[in-house]
């Protein structure tokens, strides 16, 4: 099976194990495509979905993963929990995992959380994604795209563009593909990219019209509003000026680019609705790749025994 | 580990040509026949009993193939990563009478699998199983309609088939362990 019995982050993770997770993600994709599209291969699996943040996309492609193997879950959000009483992070994933469940999906406003999780619950373990660290399931179904478009990853030229100091999908984006022999470059304003990044072996731009000369495929991050009003950007328009990708802007390069947003996505801001919805676009391969490819995580962490307990 | 071939490459051609034979036999409309091979033998084999097929009466069945992984019983039992050659049934199984087809025929528990899995793609009017070699030892109720050959054997023996499409020869034999 996996080398690792969780799925916390994509830093140091097995090359091939990466492979085997994309190659079994596209035959759950054949799946997906089944007048009933289900199987039976996490019956009696309990799985819990513990989000102490926010999200609509990740929780719900999760759940359908989950439902479509026939795994048992249950759902926790942070704000109807015992949080609100004053209950620790550790006691309530311990009361949580006391109820006989076999793996968590943790989703955590701080780098690291999963990790921390793993030190005192015996369950499986993956990572929704920790604050600004990593968001490995994004990577891999990002990765199974480019898969799907291009036949490989070793060479391709992927641009980051966007965001990159408050973005776990552009870290997690950066470790996998790296280890899959692609080579990554990242384009956004100088005050958000961080210093070390560059340490990782990456190229850094900050001419978003050089990355797209270079580039076989864009990844759009979504640049957020809510990040507007603390002085990092200093406009929307001033933004989509510098580095929006814009209908003209890929007009002028006259080149087959594939464009990527891992959403939710702010048209008109860092990507035009018209390169959203055209055909270099493979935004909504990536949402139906997402459930194939957690399908394929939770299968093959769930489905199996750890290497652990072969040894024992 | 001893080795005893049991039915060789001309064997296994007359036994294709019975199979196919009994299949017309046994089923009146045969244009509302499909042929679903399992992976991984079944499937070469299902190619040759539809040509073989279209040879007899000249109808072309429409073919499948059925990878039952994701439905087997023992795979929290098993250790490796299994290799998952993928479901491939771009039809509507609905009101059709489907032939499985497989290499041999055991416990029964890849056949229960596959008859689950057939659920997801329509409701079949009938299914019924064929297999070029039945050995026996069943842990399941489960019956083939069509068998090439029947061969006995003991525990600690195994029957592998080995065919031109998958292992470039057409062999079926037994191994035998020398302790048992």
């Amino acid at each position: 099976m996996l080398q690792q019995r969780h799925l916390l982050g994509l830093e140091g993770y097995p090359a091939e194990d990466i492979q085997t997770i994309i190659d079994t993600a596209f035959k759950f994709r054949e799946v997906l495509d089944r007048p009933i599209k289900k199987v039976p291969s996490l019956q009696g699996v309990t799985i819990v979905n513990l989000f102490f943040e926010n999200s609509t996309r990740t929780r719900i492609s999760f759940e359908l993963a989950q439902k479509r193997l026939s795994a048992d879950t249950v759902n926790f959000s942070a704000s109807s929990s015992s949080l609100n009483k004053g209950e620790s992070f550790k006691d309530t994933a311990q009361n949580i995992e006391a109820m006989k469940i076999d793996a968590v999906v943790m989703r955590h406003p701080t780098p690291g959380a999963p990790w921390h999780l793993t030190d005192f619950i015996d369950s499986v373990v993956i990572n929704a994604g920790d604050g600004t660290h990593e968001h490995p399931t994004q990577a891999i179904l990002d990765m199974m795209s480019l898969h799907e478009k291009f036949g490989r990853l070793k060479g391709l030229k992927v641009g980051i563009i966007g965001d990159i100091s408050h973005s776990r999908v552009a870290l997690s984006n950066i470790y996998g593909l790296q280890i899959m022999g692609a080579e990554v470059t990242l384009c956004g304003p100088p005050n958000l990219i961080p210093p070390f990044i560059r340490e990782l072996g990456v190229t850094v731009s900050t001419n978003v019209d050089d990355v797209i000369e270079w580039a076989d495929a864009l990844n759009i991050l979504r640049i957020q509003r809510e990040r507007m009003g603390l002085g990092l950007v200093p406009s929307i328009r001033e933004y989509r000026a510098m580095f929006g990708i814009t209908h003209e802007r890929l007009e002028n390069h006259q080149k087959e680019i594939v464009i990527m947003h891992p959403g939710p996505m702010n048209r008109g801001v860092e990507i035009d609705g018209t390169v959203a919805d055209s055909d270099q676009a493979i935004i909504l391969d990536q949402v139906l790749n997402g459930v194939a490819s957690r399908m394929a995580i939770l299968y093959l962490l769930c489905g199996g025994k750890s290497s652990e307990e072969d040894e024992s | 580990m001893s080795h005893k071939i049991l039915m060789d490459a001309n064997q296994i051609g007359r036994s294709i040509t019975r199979l196919s034979h009994e299949i017309l036999e046994r089923n009146e409309n045969p244009d509302q026949i499909v042929l679903i091979g399992i992976h991984n033998r079944g499937v070469p084999l299902a190619s040759r009993i539809q040509s073989k097929i279209q040879e007899i009466n000249g109808v072309e069945l429409s073919q499948g193939s059925l990878d039952i992984t994701f439905h087997r019983d023992d795979f929290r039992e098993r250790l490796v990563i299994p290799q998952i050659e993928g479901t491939d049934i771009p039809f509507s199984l609905d009101g059709k009478i489907v032939i499985l087809v497989d290499d041999v025929l055991y416990t029964g528990r890849t056949i229960r699998a596959a008859m689950d899995e057939l659920n997801s793609f329509g409701r079949a009017s009938k299914v019924q199983l064929a297999v070029l070699v039945d050995r026996g030892h069943r842990e399941l109720p489960i019956k083939a309609d069509f068998v090439g050959k029947n061969i006995p054997t003991h525990e600690g023996e195994h029957v592998n088939v080995t065919l031109i499409e998958t292992d470039d020869v057409d062999s079926v034999y037994l191994l035998r362990n020398q302790e048992s």
